[in-house]
């Protein structure tokens, strides 16, 4: 980054002016700009709020952040300004004194105008803030808002920056400001643009595109190419992101459909109530932080972990007990559980609508599971990198368990032969109970991780039940390394062609893809050896 | 001539209590409803014309889905697909005749494409003013699709499971597709508010009565055709491919023949059915190719008893009979009825409610005279 | 033989008895009844069983307050469980057989367009709480949801005096959806907006994954010229939707969201803290505060035994259709529904937004529309409201095929479609 001798003595001044000007004489200033916040009228206020912060009033940053916290309110009967604490007890806004008694009060009031004056203004009052995320939030704001008054505070702030992510953060946010700025000079402006180029995310675009016309036209030209470059490398990017998408669907996918390919592929069971038990799943989850919720409120963040054994217990037992009552009377006549099983699924969501209201219930997204991060131009956001790593963790215990364990041993003797099984010893109506159990556990798990992303209502299994199907159909009855692949496989299909067939027709094609596919191949991708197939 | 040796030697006893019950149906009811004022205590009132008229269309529709799996052992999960097309070739037919009278007095375009402003009729509708062309598509749509599909599935020996899944793609692409409302068929809305077949005011009670009629004719044709199908030699192999496929086609039969047959046969009556269902509900939208349709279908087949025709029929009246019950009586909780119905019935009369009661006349009969007449074997799985 | 006979008779007649049973006529005439006609299981349960108990909590407080008439009214639930065909034949069951003399149902305008032809035909009344695409008006349905221009116009005015340029017109594919964005694109043009800045795109019903066109969103909003989605992406993709939205950081101040079919019952299972600023465009809120509102969602809580139950528009469509009907059968002294429709006209009664309410000669209502803002807790905070009432246009002058149509169910027009160019009745047949 070269700076221009010119530039850093206009702002060497600029600094000057800010920080020699007399304290007592800003906070005077900043009480009518603080008095025109008891409104209706969100103009006004959003006009208050970035004049006051550029007062420099030291009023300033906790009046605003008591704005945006809806912490801010007046006194209905002479509009006098206070915050309320934390504590419930009211404070001058003017004057930061604790007041006895606030009166009648109501808030001062929000809308996206006044939400984006706060934004900005915050970006540049917390610009030395000694949180770095608050810094970086702060620098992203000037980014955005662009705004000339904050540029005394960001250079203050760059020079003192140790973090250098957040320094480059802070240089972009300066470059904004000089490329949007009508008075800075040509050259400058230029390599500004330089550096949003390099910056080369949406946000960046987004801050070339809005240059006025009015520009100079060597500026305009040098933010079209740039912009250009942008483009490009951004519809590399877009690819990569699309295979991400459709991992993701594709982990999706594999969470809901595995439990179902165990029960299908060793008792040969079409399970109908499958996709009833991801959405048990998902229940027990907001039933699970229902009960922290008034408990334990702490343990909130590590609800889902609490979660995921208790929908793998309570879904299994459910599994176990519908195996037990009605799918072990019908061995022998797999088609008819189909019949069995889909009267099982309208009881089961009949009784959560009439148990739960029939509305969708609140999961609540941890902190850690919120938000997203980029890597490269690619954005990943966690809870979706989180499924990604679960549904792996799910398959890799799956698959250890029915390799490495007895039960699993077992259970893979009756998939390929039960009758040779039960002739060695192998007591196959448990090995069903049991199988069927750890299924519907697993579907439970499945809904553990949907919850966080989907409609936690009755209807959520419905929605999931086919999807399941098909990946199970697609990678061949009884073999898990065929529901992986499957599900990777339709997953990242279906996200491919969505960009540009659109989501029905991309889905359409999908199936048709299915259909002709198991013509080729009538038992799917991988298909179970031996003489259980016939 | 060889009708009546066909229906002398080829219908059972339950089949012709069944068509007589029938004719009997399709005679009183619309005298009943017409003829009877509505105070007397023998009166059929509307309403039972046009829900029972639905049962007779429902019930078709299960009797081509026992043909082919209680017969021929294809389970398949997308009958719903066929019904629906044969009721959207008859909702087009019904669209167009509303000609001009529709909400924008369109001459010629239906209601839903002025606005969204289609700005001419897509080639898919034309031909559709005409009704024995309607009728034509009725039945070769649904039997095309059939056909190709079964050609294609059947050649490549696709069984059990997967064909039963790759026919519930097939009738949710359609759904999908339907669904789209590029597609030019009325989106999730579908075709409805219909004015008149044939010149006939389509809400009339005379129209419903006549369309309760040739409901019950088309049952009563579907089930002597479905008769003769599997009582023929024919038959008999369809019901060696259900019970071993293999060593059918070991002994030299082209297995893949006969279903292909047995398959388009049944698409096109399940075609037909959702052609007289349509006029009579009034309406027809892609949810009528939703997978959960068609399971149902299989339900009220199994519920009747697979394999037995007029159980699958009697199936289809039953269940709807008790869901239009139901939902009005326990709005609430009838979800818990009808699931609870499909638990029983699987667990306590896997033959379905006519195969258990024959099974029991036939005890019953054993003990006291020797059996009269073979019955038809049950699937065996 | 014949004992067989018997039997299968037996069950045929046991059948055709139940239907009988299932159509006893309504006996004593000391109670009216009141069909409540929507779905209480199946993929639309999820937004229609609050409607059947704010309905059945009004009834309860008609009855309280001596009933209609000096008769008690009657509750008739049924459950046409989100299958269209079935609507139709409830429609006719609850008409026909169980004689009710008004009924309140439907969301889906699919729902609606199945039961039409019924009402008209059996010449019953139904009232339509849910907003919808217009393009229609039957002398048998009072629509007390809003038209287009009771909801989506000024949505998008409020947008354009924020200073928004590009428009992402997002939706279900379905009718309403297409209707309305048809409208909005014909009146966005009309406001100078570029064709190039409008981009309109469709997912399918229940649609979950959203990451891909959330980037695309995202990307469309990246020219630098202020960008807001309009969506009119239906109930259950909307929890997914969102979700995606606060997961990319899409935030309001970047590229608000301003919603059609998101209410406060949608909000209640979303974490709503990423999606402060979000808008939605309705004629009710929760958070309206006047006495009447404050009133009625604390009968609500208290009918509901639910301190946290929340309210939404098209609760209050039902309570204002209620009241009118109410009203307008006191005023014709009868329920028979010919008489009803006409007094229905005209009819004017509080709503909870501290307005009052006419149903007009269209049969739609005259309503405020509020631009609101998502708050942390779930409530839609207004920002903005029309100064008084707006009349619905039921046929939108802003589509080539309706501009010349206009509805008046007075006589002597007695007309639902009349075309002003040609003089005529449309296609009615009456």
């Amino acid at each position: 980054m070269i700076r221009r001798p010119g530039l850093v003595a206009l702002l060497a001044a600029l600094l000057t002016v800010v920080l020699l000007a007399p304290p007592s004489a800003r906070a005077q200033d900043a009480a009518p700009l603080i008095q025109r916040m008891a409104t209706e009228t969100f103009n006004d206020i959003a006009g208050a709020v970035a004049a006051l912060a550029t007062s420099g009033s030291p009023r300033a940053a906790p009046v605003i952040e008591a704005l945006r916290d809806n912490r801010l309110v007046y006194r209905q009967a002479d509009r006098a300004v206070f915050i309320r604490e934390a504590s419930g007890s009211f404070v001058s806004a003017l004057t930061g004194e604790p007041v006895t008694d606030a009166g009648t009060t109501r808030p001062v009031r929000l809308n996206n105008a006044v939400r984006r004056a706060i934004d900005a203004a915050m970006g540049a009052l917390t610009l030395m803030n000694p949180d770095p995320a608050r810094r970086a939030a702060a620098a992203e704001a000037v980014f955005k808002s662009r705004d000339a008054s904050a540029l005394p505070a960001l250079e203050q702030a760059i020079g003192q920056e140790r973090d250098a992510r957040i320094r480059i953060l802070m240089e972009e946010a300066r470059a904004a400001v000089v490329v949007a700025s009508p008075e800075a000079n040509e050259a400058d402006r230029i390599t500004a643009i330089g550096v949003i180029q390099r910056r080369g995310d949406q946000d960046a675009l987004r801050m070339l595109g809005s240059l006025p016309a009015t520009a100079p036209p060597r500026v305009r030209e040098a933010a079209e190419s740039a912009s250009v470059a942008i483009r490009r490398t951004l519809a590399v990017w877009e690819a990569v992101q699309n295979v991400w998408y459709g991992l993701s669907l594709g982990s999706v996918l594999l969470l809901a459909a595995i439990g179902l390919a165990i029960t299908f592929g060793v008792m040969g069971v079409i399970n109908m109530a499958h996709g009833e038990m991801v959405m048990i799943g998902a229940y027990t989850t907001f039933v699970v932080q229902q009960v922290l919720r008034t408990m334990a409120p702490g343990l909130m963040d590590v609800s889902l972990f609490i979660a995921l054994p208790m929908a793998f217990l309570v879904a299994g037992a459910i599994g176990i007990a519908i195996e037990r009552l009605i799918i072990r009377h019908l061995y022998g006549r797999p088609l008819e559980t189909l019949l069995a099983t889909w009267g099982v699924s309208l009881v089961l969501q009949q009784a959560v609508r009439s148990w739960f209201g029939p509305t969708n219930r609140e999961v609540t997204t941890p902190s850690w599971m919120s938000g997203s991060f980029e890597v490269g131009h690619l954005a990943i956001t966690a809870n979706r990198l989180a499924i990604i790593i679960f549904a792996a963790m799910v398959f890799a215990a799956l698959l250890l368990f029915l390799k490495r364990t007895p039960f699993g041993l077992q259970t893979r003797a009756v998939t390929q032969n039960r009758r040779m099984a039960g002739a060695m010893g192998i007591r196959t109506n448990w090995v069903d109970a049991f199988t069927f159990g750890l299924g519907s556990g697993i579907a439970g798990l499945a809904g553990v991780a949907l919850s966080q992303i989907d409609n936690v209502s009755p209807n959520l299994g419905q929605g999931y039940i086919i999807d399941s199907f098909m990946v199970v159909v697609f990678g061949g009855v009884g073999n898990l390394w065929g529901t992986l692949v499957g599900a990777m496989t339709l997953g990242i299909a279906n996200k491919l062609l969505e960009p540009y067939a659109g989501a029905v027709l991309g889905k359409i094609l999908l199936l048709v893809f299915i259909i002709l596919f198991i013509q080729k191949r009538p038992r799917g991708l991988f298909a179970l050896k031996g003489r259980a197939v016939e | 001539m060889m009708l009546t040796r066909f229906l002398l030697e080829k219908i059972d006893r339950t089949g012709w209590i069944f068509l007589v019950l029938l004719a009997l149906a399709a005679v009183m009811v619309p005298v009943l409803n017409l003829a009877v004022p509505p105070g007397s205590p023998f009166h059929v009132s509307n309403t039972a014309v046009s829900l029972w008229g639905k049962y007779m269309t429902y019930a078709l529709l299960a009797l081509a889905v026992d043909l082919v799996w209680g017969y021929c052992g294809i389970l398949s999960l997308g009958h719903g697909a066929f019904f629906a097309l044969g009721g959207y070739a008859m909702g087009m037919y019904l669209m167009r005749q509303i000609g001009p009278r529709g909400v924008y007095s369109h001459p010629i375009l239906p209601d839903f494409m002025v606005f969204l402003n289609w700005k001419e009729l897509p080639l898919t509708w034309w031909g559709f003013s005409s009704f024995p062309y309607a009728l034509f598509m009725v039945a070769l749509v649904p039997g095309l699709l059939a056909f190709v599909f079964g050609w294609f599935a059947f050649r490549s020996r696709v069984t059990g499971v997967y064909l039963s899944i790759i026919t519930q793609a097939l009738t949710y692409a359609l759904m999908l597709a339907f669904f789209r409302n590029d597609m030019g068929f009325g989106g999730n809305n579908g075709l409805t508010d219909f004015k008149d077949i044939l010149g006939f005011n389509i809400q009339s009670q005379t129209t419903r009565a006549v369309l309760f009629s040739l409901s019950v004719v088309a049952l009563m044709i579907g089930y002597l055709l479905a008769r003769a199908i599997v009582t023929s030699k024919a038959g008999k192999i369809l019901i060696a491919v259900r019970d071993a496929e293999a060593r059918t086609r070991f002994l030299g039969y082209r297995v893949e023949h006969f279903k292909l047959f047995v398959w388009t046969v049944s698409a096109v009556m399940a075609g037909i059915a959702g052609a007289l269902y349509v006029p009579q509900v009034g309406i027809i939208n892609p949810s009528e190719f939703s997978p959960a349709n068609s399971i149902e279908t299989i339900v009220w087949v199994a519920v009747g008893g697979r394999g037995t025709l007029v159980g699958a029929a009697l199936g289809a009246g039953i269940v709807n009979f008790a869901k239009s019950w139901f939902t009005g009586a326990f709005p609430q909780g009838w979800l818990f009825a009808l699931g609870g119905l499909f638990i029983v019935v699987t667990l306590f009369l896997p033959k379905g409610i006519l195969g258990t009661f024959t099974d029991w006349w036939k005890r019953r009969g054993e003990t006291r005279e020797p059996p009269a007449g073979k019955a038809v074997g049950q699937p065996a799985e | 033989m014949l004992n067989l006979k018997t039997k299968v008779l037996g069950m045929f007649a046991g059948a055709a008895m139940a239907a009988g049973a299932l159509a006893a006529p309504a006996q004593a005439q000391e109670t009216i009844k009141v069909g409540i006609l929507h779905s209480l299981s199946g993929t639309m349960a999820i937004s229609e069983t609050t409607l059947k108990d704010v309905m059945l909590m009004l009834i309860e407080e008609q009855n309280k307050r001596g009933g209609v008439l000096g008769k008690k009214l009657e509750a008739v639930v049924v459950d046409p469980a989100s299958n269209w065909p079935l609507f139709a034949e409830k429609a006719r069951e609850l008409i026909a057989q169980q004689k009710v003399a008004v009924t309140f149902g439907c969301w889906t305008s699919v729902s609606r367009k199945s039961v039409l032809p019924v009402f008209e035909e059996l010449n019953s009344i139904l009232f339509y709480p849910v907003q919808y695409e217009g393009e229609e008006s039957s002398p048998n349905i009072f629509y007390t949801g809003a038209a287009p221009n009771q909801q989506a116009i000024p949505a998008i005015d409020y947008l354009l005096a924020e200073g928004v340029k590009r428009f992402v017109l997002e939706g279900t594919d379905y009718v309403y959806p297409r209707t309305t964005n048809r409208i909005l694109e014909a009146y966005l043009l009309s406001k100078g907006v570029k064709a190039e800045d409008i981009s309109v795109n469709y997912t399918p019903f229940g649609h979950a994954d959203w990451q891909t066109r959330v980037a695309a969103i995202k990307r469309f909003g990246s020219t630098g010229v202020k960008t807001a989605v309009v969506s009119t992406v239906n109930g259950d993709a909307n929890v997914p939707f969102y979700k995606e939205l606060g997961n990319q950081g899409i935030k309001a101040t970047d590229i608000p969201v301003v919603a059609f079919s998101v209410g406060e019952e949608e909000l209640a299972g979303i974490d709503t803290r990423p999606l402060v600023g979000h808008l939605a465009a309705w004629n009710y809120f929760q958070s309206v505060d006047t006495p009447a509102n404050r009133d009625f969602i604390a009968r609500w809580r208290a009918f509901k035994k639910n301190e946290r139950a929340v309210t939404n528009d098209p609760m209050e469509a039902h309570v204002i259709g209620f009241a009118m009907w109410v009203k307008a059968v006191e005023a014709a002294g009868t329920t028979d529904a010919t008489a009803v429709r006409r007094a229905m006209i005209g009819i004017a009664v509080p709503n909870l937004t501290g307005g009052i309410s006419t149903m007009m000669p269209n049969h739609h209502i005259t309503k405020p529309v509020l631009i609101g803002e998502i708050q942390a807790n779930g409530q839609i905070q207004t920002v903005w409201q029309t100064p008084g009432t707006v009349v619905a246009q039921e046929w939108s002058p802003h589509l080539e095929g309706s501009r010349d149509l206009i509805a008046d169910h007075r006589a002597p027009m007695n007309c639902g479609n009349f075309n002003v160019r040609t003089g005529r009745c449309g296609g009615a047949q009456r």
